[in-house]
């Protein structure tokens, strides 16, 4: 049954697109749930939907004024949150209901816009997409996976002690535009996927799932794309068993069990690994001693 | 005459319109090892996060290597050990991890991980006594344990000054002894080490210099006494700039001892 699927043009270009999804999403939400920002993705979701409607009523294609827009909410949540006074998150939340009121608002007034199509976006339509989508959600992968593989070090070093990055001499500023502006990218490309509601999740469930597994930074990123990855392809193959199952929906569903999977799965091995701990205990406090 | 690693004049540093320091002059020679010493909530911390430039000065000027931090481009020479590892970032990182991460200021984008990097970090390890730890998640360690994964962060980054924020604060023992010694070694190389702590204890043979921070001013300034006390004895040699100013809280010397 996949080999006939793989055959047909639509489903290729839905399985690529969900392939650089499942890539991008965890890979740049590692370094957002490190920061503690694990709602970025919401709210940068929530103002995207002004971009999309934008695109309708201007007539130009939704996906780049929905990066314009996004990069800008971005950006304006990341100046917010550095000035770390506690209003900031009050003024999150203004954004992002700005975001979504803004973008009903427009779409309601543009002359091809309709809630069918709102919904499309606000919940994902990855059977829709078409060569063009792919191509622009290509090359913002490349974007993605670029800054995780140049920038890598340096964000890690920001996102888990800012303080040390400033003393260390990195362009600390730069560096935090850098991520927000590489999670609004992500947050366009999962837009057709997962829909901008469920964004966030493709850029959360994964590291959280495998935090659960590993001990280190670069492991949880690179097992949180093998998850990513394998939700986001399991959710499309699952969307084509009934064309009642939405492919976004299936896709978070497929990551929240493997949560908890590895919820269980992770218990057992930390078990396992306090009873090595308590056998070789002993022997590691005489050598203290020593 | 030997190089100046901190230089401030006048620094002062304001919370919210509220001074926290009040007109600080403080010279810092390269081979001196300084303990900033205090109550809690004098300004100690405020002091060695302006001079490294991290909270802004809301007059005066302070200088790193004869720059002002806004324009000081070599942070390799710098170490910082900060109060309290934000440990819980959402995501796990080993000690290994953490460690290495001292060496950003010497590694250039793109540029793999060189032998000297990796020969740095279990060097650091080492020092420390965490090379068995080396894998395992920051966040499964004790809190004295963490503060020898900052003190390895620092040292693996070989900078010539260190700036310790509280680098005794609530830890045990063994780390304070642990960490007196691994001082003793920077000091035999040469190195400069600017430490805040609230009580000296093993740390105190190594300290070549007391600052007595009190009011958000110096109150004492001078090489550390014996541990007779020369500070009551007239005559004494040290500076007392702010003489006027009494000191603030228990501390009855530099040393700060415990009430």
């Amino acid at each position: 049954m996949i080999f006939e699927l793989l055959r047909e043009q639509l489903f290729q270009l839905a399985l690529v697109a969900a392939l650089l999804v499942g890539l991008c999403a965890p890979a740049v939400g590692t370094f957002i749930v490190q920061r503690r920002l694990a709602l970025l993705g919401d709210g940068i979701g929530h103002v995207a939907l002004t971009g999309v409607a934008l695109g309708f009523l201007t007539g130009t294609t939704p996906v780049l004024t929905a990066v314009i827009i996004s990069v800008a909410g971005a950006v304006a949540i990341e100046l917010v949150r550095a000035r770390g006074r506690t209003s900031g998150d009050v003024a999150l939340a203004l954004l992002f209901y700005g975001g979504i009121a803004g973008g009903v608002m427009l779409m309601a007034i543009a002359p091809g816009g309709s809630n069918a199509k709102l919904n499309s976006y606000l919940f994902g339509a990855i059977a829709s997409v078409t060569p063009a989508d792919i191509w622009v959600i290509a090359a913002l992968a490349v974007a993605v996976i670029g800054v995780v593989v140049i920038f890598g070090r340096e964000l890690f070093v920001l996102c888990q002690d800012e303080e040390m990055a400033r003393a260390s001499g990195l362009p600390v500023r730069f560096l935090s535009l850098l991520i927000a502006v590489t999670a609004a990218l992500t947050v366009v490309i999962a837009m057709r996927v997962v829909g901008l509601l469920l964004v966030s999740a493709l850029m959360v469930i994964p590291v959280a799932t495998s935090q659960q597994l590993t001990r280190g930074f670069r492991a949880t990123m690179a097992t949180a794309m093998v998850f990513g990855v394998l939700a986001s392809v399991g959710g499309l193959l699952a969307s084509t068993v009934s064309p009642k199952v939405p492919p976004g929906a299936s896709i978070v569903l497929i990551a929240l069990a493997g949560f908890v999977l590895a919820l269980a799965v992770g218990k057992f091995v930390r078990r396992g690994r306090s009873d090595e701990e308590s056998r070789v205990g002993p022997t590691m406090r005489v050598e203290e001693v020593a | 005459m030997s190089e100046t690693a901190f230089a401030m004049t006048g620094g002062r540093v304001a919370y919210d319109g509220k001074p926290v320091l009040r007109g600080i002059d403080l010279t810092v020679h390269t081979g001196e090892v300084v303990a900033l010493l205090g109550a809690n909530g004098s300004g100690k911390s405020t002091l060695v996060r302006a001079l490294l430039g991290l909270t802004p000065l809301s007059g005066g000027s302070t200088l790193i290597y004869d720059r002002p931090p806004g324009r000081f481009r070599d942070w390799w020479r710098i170490g910082y050990v900060p109060q309290r590892l934000q440990v819980g970032g959402g995501v796990p990182a080993t000690v290994r991890e953490v460690v290495a991460s001292g060496r950003i200021a010497r590694q250039r984008r793109l540029r793999r991980t060189s032998a000297a990097d990796r020969a740095a970090v279990a060097a650091a390890l080492e020092a420390v006594r965490l090379s068995d730890r080396a894998g395992d998640p920051v966040q499964a360690l004790s809190g004295g344990q963490q503060q020898r994964v900052l003190i390895a962060r620092a040292l693996a980054g070989e900078p010539d000054t260190y700036v310790m924020d509280e680098p005794t604060a609530g830890v045990d023992a063994e780390t304070q002894r642990l960490l007196a010694d691994t001082l003793a070694g920077l000091v035999l190389g040469g190195k400069t080490v600017v430490l805040v702590a609230h009580e000296l204890g093993p740390l105190e043979p190594v300290i070549t210099r007391g600052v007595v921070i009190g009011g958000g001013l110096i109150a004492h300034d001078g090489p550390p006494p014996r541990p007779e006390g020369e500070c009551a004895r007239p005559g004494h040699e040290h500076q007392h700039p702010h003489a006027a100013e009494p000191v603030a809280g228990p501390l009855t010397g530099w040393q700060g001892e415990p009430r």
